[in-house]
């Protein structure tokens, strides 16, 4: 079933609009929709001006730039590893980069902008040694061994991370604790500020990369002969989605499923052209975290779920249905 | 006058890491433009190994690889993809795309990343693909596709190159007579017509040595002979490559063939 780039697009824009003014409009504190546009505009009351701009809009902000990255990271690793099951998280590289952030927050450099660049290093390290494995287990790359090593490095990682909170002082423990759990609690116009700085470099460099990734995915070696610099191409995409993965983990903690199940949706009903895929996952996987946060702080108000546990349950239903559609009929 | 000279191998030696012997040891082998040349052998011979050698995707460890006169590794990728399309054994999409999609792919050493598909592109791929035949599957999915059809698909890709030297790693190995007739009468159409020089591994001999001006014999990674079919196939210098009794006849139209024996029956009189 394919979808005409317009109609795909208009129906993008709606999304992005009715998930943004849903994430604006609902949460602890009532508000009309005309209380919204109101504060939103600049006008009405000072305390729901405050509401409005100073904690929901630079949360769903936030949720929207970690989704988008991490669809985005998802996408690209995808035709990396030529396993439609890769993903940020099973490859380690969720893991590497959340081991990275809590050295940082253990160590006392926790800042918004320290945490994206330690748990970039914890990404990069996680990434050559899932990398090395995955060569050592065969000589040349089979993906399924990738993503083998992907989880064992990514449990590696997480064993180190409850080692180091174990031995930390109490109070950094708790701030890690409360980041480690997950969630856009914490959302700040200088957190998402740190996002866009740090994504905006590695999304142009996968949308520069978008053809080569097209030829990447028919395999290494008709890539070459296509005349793919399959060298650069992955040097540059797995630091790319490295630095995407770690920016969104040091915003919001482990957020699984984004990276799994957004792209393919896009590739369904859109084709894999990564051209287009690639900024229409940025999207999708915006409108999708930011709606996950919208029931993961409204559900059980005012408890909070962690939006991790909102992406699990709705990501990996889908993610089954898609795989059983794809079975079923073996081209979508 | 000589055509120029597309492929060189210059006493080129390969050896993979940690291994004794080398895939291909001391080959030279020259392909020039408006040549179709087939390197056969038996398997492990260095067929493929050659080829990647040729393309610059394996380090020699002595000797030279030229392509177009030039290192091959001095080569950038997308500058040897426009004059040298290759097509690899196998290939198997990850995800589905369509004979349009596959075919357009041709275009990416002209484009880079960020060109626009523009009139030249469109007319390259219509033209490759109306060359192999393949039009009509257009909105097909390359995973519905026969045998026969992808190989077809896959060579209009690498037309769509553009290229002036075709590279083919047994393309009909999976394919059927009709198939593989088709296929090789197309290469040896473009050939002809466009003075493309063509590489083309085979282990089909026969089929081989009707369409190739010259056969390359490898055997152990050492070059053989190079010449044309009635100087490479002959009885001796087969049955000692392959380890097999062969005969060589020729068919009525002077082309050379060969001819596995069968072992005699155990206990049967002569």
């Amino acid at each position: 079933m394919r979808v005409a780039r317009g109609t795909f697009a208009v129906a993008l824009a709606v999304l992005v609009v009715l998930a943004a003014l849903a994430g604006l409009g609902f949460g602890g504190a009532h508000l009309t929709t005309q209380e919204t546009l109101r504060a939103l505009a600049g006008r009405g009351e000072e305390i729901s001006r405050a509401i409005v701009w100073d904690l929901r809009a630079p949360r769903v902000a936030l949720g929207f730039l970690v989704g988008g990255a991490l669809a985005a990271s998802g996408a690209s690793l995808q035709a990396l590893v030529r396993n439609p099951l890769a993903d940020p998280y099973l490859l380690g590289l969720s893991g590497g980069a959340s081991l990275g952030a809590v050295l940082a927050i253990a160590l006392g450099v926790g800042s918004v902008w320290g945490m994206p660049a330690a748990a970039f290093v914890g990404a990069l390290v996680t990434i050559a040694v899932v990398y090395r494995l995955a060569l050592v287990a065969g000589g040349l790359l089979d993906s399924r061994v990738l993503l083998l090593a992907g989880v064992v490095v990514g449990a590696f990682a997480g064993a180190l991370t409850s080692g180091i909170l174990a031995v930390s002082e109490s109070a950094r423990i708790r701030s890690a604790m409360l980041w480690l759990l997950g969630g856009l609690g914490g959302a700040s116009w200088s957190a998402v500020a740190a996002l866009a700085v740090y994504s905006v470099p590695a999304l142009f460099v996968l949308v520069r990369e978008a053809r080569a990734l097209n030829l990447l995915s028919l395999g290494e070696e008709p890539a070459q002969y296509l005349g793919a610099d399959v060298a650069g191409t992955r040097r540059r995409v797995y630091a790319a989605a490295s630095l995407l993965t770690a920016a969104a983990v040091a915003a919001a903690g482990i957020i699984g499923f984004v990276g799994l199940a957004v792209p393919h949706l896009i590739r369904m009903v859109r084709g894999q052209d990564y051209r287009g895929l690639l900024p229409s996952a940025f999207v999708l996987g915006g409108v999708f975290v930011t709606a996950s946060d919208l029931f993961a702080r409204t559900l059980f108000a005012p408890l909070e779920l962690p939006v991790g546990v909102v992406t699990a349950v709705i990501g990996v239903p889908v993610f089954a249905l898609l795989l059983r559609r794809g079975a079923a009929r073996s081209v979508p | 006058m000589i055509a120029r000279a597309v492929f060189e191998l210059v006493d080129a030696t390969v050896r993979y890491a940690g291994l004794r012997e080398p895939q291909i040891a001391n080959v030279s082998l020259e392909v020039r433009a408006g040549e179709c040349v087939a390197l056969v052998g038996p398997n492990g011979a260095g067929k493929t190994t050659a080829l990647r050698a040729l393309l610059g995707l394996v380090p020699l460890e002595s000797g030279r690889a030229m392509a177009l006169g030039r290192e091959v590794g001095l080569w950038r990728r997308p500058a040897l993809a426009r004059e040298v399309a290759a097509v690899g054994q196998r290939e198997e999409p990850v995800f589905p795309i369509t004979v349009a999609e596959a075919v357009a792919m041709g275009r990416y050493p002209h484009l880079g990343p960020w060109r626009k598909f523009g009139g030249a592109d469109r007319e390259a791929v219509r033209e490759a693909m109306d060359r192999t035949d393949v039009t009509a599957l257009r909105d097909r999915w390359v995973q519905t596709l026969s045998g026969g059809e992808w190989q077809r698909v896959r060579l209009a890709r690498a037309l769509a190159q553009q290229p002036q030297a075709l590279v083919l790693d047994e393309p009909t190995a999976s394919l059927d007579l009709r198939h593989e007739m088709e296929l090789l009468e197309l290469v040896a159409g473009l050939v002809k017509e466009r003075g493309l020089a063509a590489i083309i591994v085979s282990h089909h001999i026969n089929a081989a040595a009707r369409f190739a001006g010259r056969l390359a014999l490898l055997s152990n990674g050492r070059l053989v002979r190079a010449d044309v079919p009635e100087r490479v196939l002959v009885p001796e210098v087969l049955t000692d490559v392959f380890g097999w009794p062969v005969s060589v006849h020729r068919l009525p139209d002077g082309a050379v063939q060969i001819h596995p024996e069968r072992r005699p029956i155990p206990g049967a009189s002569a």
